[in-house]
């Protein structure tokens, strides 16, 4: 039995209300409890002067699977000199944008995250996924299958088989243990099969007489008659062009016709990610502009909508994402090296390294549209801190990305060193918004409010008694907070302690313990539906590469799973 | 200048990465630090003093100090890597990654290089006096922007895939090299006193190659462009100009198409 009490730190927890009060937080056995509920033999860790918050919650990330391993494989330069060796409870360290699992794992707990969601898994290739996941310690994860461009979604959403679509659905979830409704550019990466794209809500997909909106709708439908813990999450169409803010809105409204259903206290029907690649005004790159304002205005007014930030961090970094032509595009645009598949009747996927130039007026607008959105939100509930990780910036640059939103001092200094500042100030608002967030915002916008979106939020991103020992200390103090704004990044890149179930891991921002880590994915039980058994037996004996029998995740490939069950009703 | 002595005592069982051998590492030292400095012996660190003898004094800064190598040092890796100044004299052989991604100062081998010698150089002198293996002045694997600058001078021969994807800088070898040379250069300048087996300037965007043998195979992406006469490291000659690589993308200038420039003696 293990007892833990961290003493007469300054609390920040959204999920109670705790505004920086000094209070003590109690760990048993890995769960939080009442502090009268640990006995005088508690090992204690005195928080004093320090700011302590819930244990980190990433609402998405690409760290593991298939086309990270890709940028892992084609980017040897990315890990030259930036390879630390082994250290006394650490395995060798690689890599920066693209870092090794190891590094992926230390990275986040020496920041203090938990939880980290997997932004994109591949059907197909879902054990490569869950392999990967066992090999990046100490942080929970959870995956999210592609379907938005998946023949059998295309062909039941078509003929508006709601029913034999959750049924499908609640099957492939199952069999890659999967965890919520990943949907990237829908139907345009099915239509890159034919080297063509989607290029707004209503182009239909080629060969399958549907559109984008009828399939983000009908999963949306699916999402909520299944009653998942998180919604449909959506990187919608025409991602990274100017003038894309009108799709996006487009994207957005889907939300609006649907009702969220749910036992896990989710409230939104639709999350749309890395919103800085959607809200682009402008015709051109000559013209290119912010419309974040435009973007966020609506999403302060739709409760059912929560987003992320997708910041630009201006770094070197890989690009990666299922949305095949787009990957294509950026190639054209860069003539790096590139790295394009295609996953059968599923998927594709791009890699393509990208260089987010300090002196580029394009990268920096980019810059300037990722804070914005940030800083323009009425509610950190539902607003997220992301980089969108490795495809806007390295997710080792969130405490910088914290640094700019609490800091217009830090925004101006960086907005003013550019080569073209003028004109980077002309195209967009950031250098009128005086906002700076406080530490309470900060704690909704990376624990409280990502874990509630994915409705995790019973374990993870507060802490109430009951929930997950996962705490967080960084040696910042709010009674007296560092002139100098680099202080903020640097306290919140090396916690001061990290505490996952329980157990320290993390001290002086250096990884002492090893924890175990957890698979979460979704079961849901859903009526027997033979129709939909005898499609897929159908489409495996005839289209797939691979038989059935061997497709599903096997049962010991999934680490230490965290099963969350869902009754459809 | 001060000048620290090193002389090989122990040989190593296997390969000895010396990364810390450079005038960066060496100045404002003790003969003692220096002598405790990490070395790796695949995959156990030890220390500088386990394998050499250390003589001499260091200066204050990486400018003010040179290093003797002593005794045969054919594999010892990384010697001069990232170093930024001051001088190395290796009086025999020394193995891979010699003078990678120097940035000043200067290396003067008497005996051969193994392969990588130069990879990613920013800017500094490298001579060596004998052959060099593979991979001089090109990039690291993946890397697309590789030699940037500085001057690389080897007296005798050089192996296969020298200056790949060069931006800068120039490297002169004396006698032949393998294939594949200046491999999707864009920019610097190589020079070969001898002859070159073939793919010389494959994907090659910009940049110079001067041949002053033959090309045994020339690559098909080339055309010949006219004579010219030019006075290269100090030797007037007349050359055969082409251009190319015809089927790589090329940058405009000026509304002229810029090219990879391959000179060959006639």
């Amino acid at each position: 039995m293990s007892e833990l009490l961290i003493k007469n730190g300054f609390v920040f927890d959204p999920v109670q209300g705790i505004k920086g009060e000094k209070s003590d937080i109690a760990i048993k056995d890995g769960i939080i409890v009442e502090t009268s509920e640990i006995s005088g033999n508690a090992k204690v860790i005195d928080a004093s002067g320090k700011t302590v918050m819930a244990g980190g919650v990433d609402v998405h990330s690409h760290v593991v699977g298939p086309k990270v391993n890709t940028g892992r494989i084609m980017r040897p330069e990315d890990k030259l000199f930036k390879s630390p060796c082994a250290g006394q409870k650490t395995r060798c360290e690689m890599g920066f944008s693209v870092p090794s699992t190891f590094k992926t794992g230390y990275d986040y707990a020496r920041m203090g995250y938990a939880f980290v969601n997997e932004a994109a898994m591949p059907p197909l290739h879902s054990p490569h996924v869950h392999e990967e996941i066992r090999d990046t310690p100490i942080i929970d994860n959870a995956a999210m299958p592609v379907f938005g461009n998946i023949w059998f979604v295309l062909e039941y959403l078509k003929n508006k088989e709601i029913e034999n679509n959750a049924a499908y659905v609640a099957w492939l979830l199952n069999v890659t243990k999967g965890f919520a409704i990943k949907v990237v550019n829908p139907g345009g990466t099915e239509a890159w099969g034919w080297g063509m794209n989607c290029k707004n809500i209503h182009d239909p997909v080629p060969y399958f007489d549907i559109t984008p909106a009828e399939i983000v709708s009908g999963l949306i439908e699916t999402n909520e008659y299944l009653q998942l813990p998180h919604s449909v999450h959506i990187h919608g169409n025409n991602l990274g062009n100017p003038g894309n803010y009108t799709d996006t809105l487009d994207t957005l409204k889907l939300s609006e016709g649907f009702s969220a259903r749910n036992r896990f206290g989710r409230e939104q029907t639709l999350h749309a990610t890395h919103l800085q690649f959607h809200s682009y005004g402008g015709e051109s790159w000559a013209n290119f502009e912010s419309r974040a304002k435009e973007v966020m205005d609506y999403v302060n007014r739709n409760e059912k909508v929560t987003v992320d930030m997708g910041q630009v961090t201006l770094d070197e970094t890989t690009t990666m994402t299922a949305d095949g032509p787009f990957e294509y595009h950026l190639n054209q645009l860069n003539h790096l090296k590139w790295s394009n598949v295609d996953v059968e009747m599923e998927t594709a996927a791009g890699v393509v390294p990208y260089v987010y130039g300090k002196n580029i007026k394009v990268c920096n607008i980019q810059w300037a549209i990722g804070l914005e959105i940030g800083l323009y939100s009425k509610d950190l509930m539902r607003t997220y801190i992301t980089t969108d990780h490795p495809n806007a910036g390295p997710f080792i640059r969130y405490p910088r990305v914290i640094k700019w939103l609490m800091s217009k001092d830090s925004r101006d200094e960086m907005l003013h060193s550019f080569k073209w500042s003028d004109k980077v100030i002309d195209a967009t608002t950031l250098e009128s918004i005086d906002r700076e967030m406080s530490l309470y915002e900060i704690a909704m916008m990376t624990r409280a409010g990502p874990a509630k979106s994915l409705g995790l939020s019973a374990m993870y991103g507060g802490l109430k008694p009951g929930m997950d020992g996962h705490v967080a200390i960084y040696d910042l103090n709010p009674d007296d907070m560092p002139n100098d704004p680099e202080m903020i990044e640097k306290a919140f890149l090396r916690s001061a302690y990290f505490i996952k179930d329980g157990v320290v891991s993390v001290i002086d921002g250096e990884v002492v313990e090893e924890v175990g880590k957890r698979t979460i994915w979704t079961d849901v039980k859903v009526p027997e539906n033979n129709q939909v058994k005898r499609d897929i037996t159908e489409r495996f004996l005839r289209n797939y590469t691979l038989n059935l029998d061997n497709y599903p995740v096997f049962d010991e490939h999934v680490h230490n799973p965290r099963i969350i069950e869902v009754e459809t009703s | 200048m001060n000048t620290v002595t090193l002389t090989l005592s122990n040989k190593p069982e296997l390969f000895l990465e010396c990364n810390n051998v450079t005038p960066d590492a060496f100045s404002g030292k003790s003969i003692e630090e220096i002598a405790s400095l990490d070395v790796w012996e695949g995959k156990y660190r030890t220390n500088l003093g386990e394998f050499f003898t250390v003589e001499g004094k260091s200066g204050a800064t990486a400018d003010e100090t040179s290093i003797v190598v002593k005794g045969d040092c054919t594999r010892v890796k990384r010697i001069g890597q990232q170093m930024t100044g001051g001088e190395i004299m290796v009086e025999g052989n020394a193995d891979m990654y010699t003078g990678g991604w120097m940035k000043g100062g200067k290396i003067h081998i008497k005996g051969n290089v193994d392969s990588f010698c130069g990879i990613g150089m920013e800017g500094g002198e490298i001579l060596i006096e004998g052959d060099a293996g593979n991979h001089v002045g090109s990039s690291y694997r993946g890397e697309w922007r590789g030699m940037q600058g500085g001057l690389i001078r080897i007296k005798g021969n050089a192996g296969s895939d020298t200056a790949t994807f060069m931006n800068g800088g120039t490297i002169i070898i004396g006698g032949n090299t393998f294939i594949h040379v200046s491999t999707h250069a864009e920019g610097g300048t190589v020079i070969i006193k001898g002859d070159a087996k073939s793919r010389v300037g494959g994907q090659m965007v910009k940049g110079n190659i001067y041949v002053f043998g033959s090309i045994e195979t020339m690559l098909p992406g080339f055309r010949y462009v006219d004579d010219v006469e030019e006075e290269v490291d100090g030797e007037n000659a007349i050359f055969k100009h082409y251009v190319g690589d015809l089927g790589e993308r090329h940058p405009k200038r000026k509304g002229e198409t810029i090219y990879g420039n391959l000179y060959v003696k006639k």
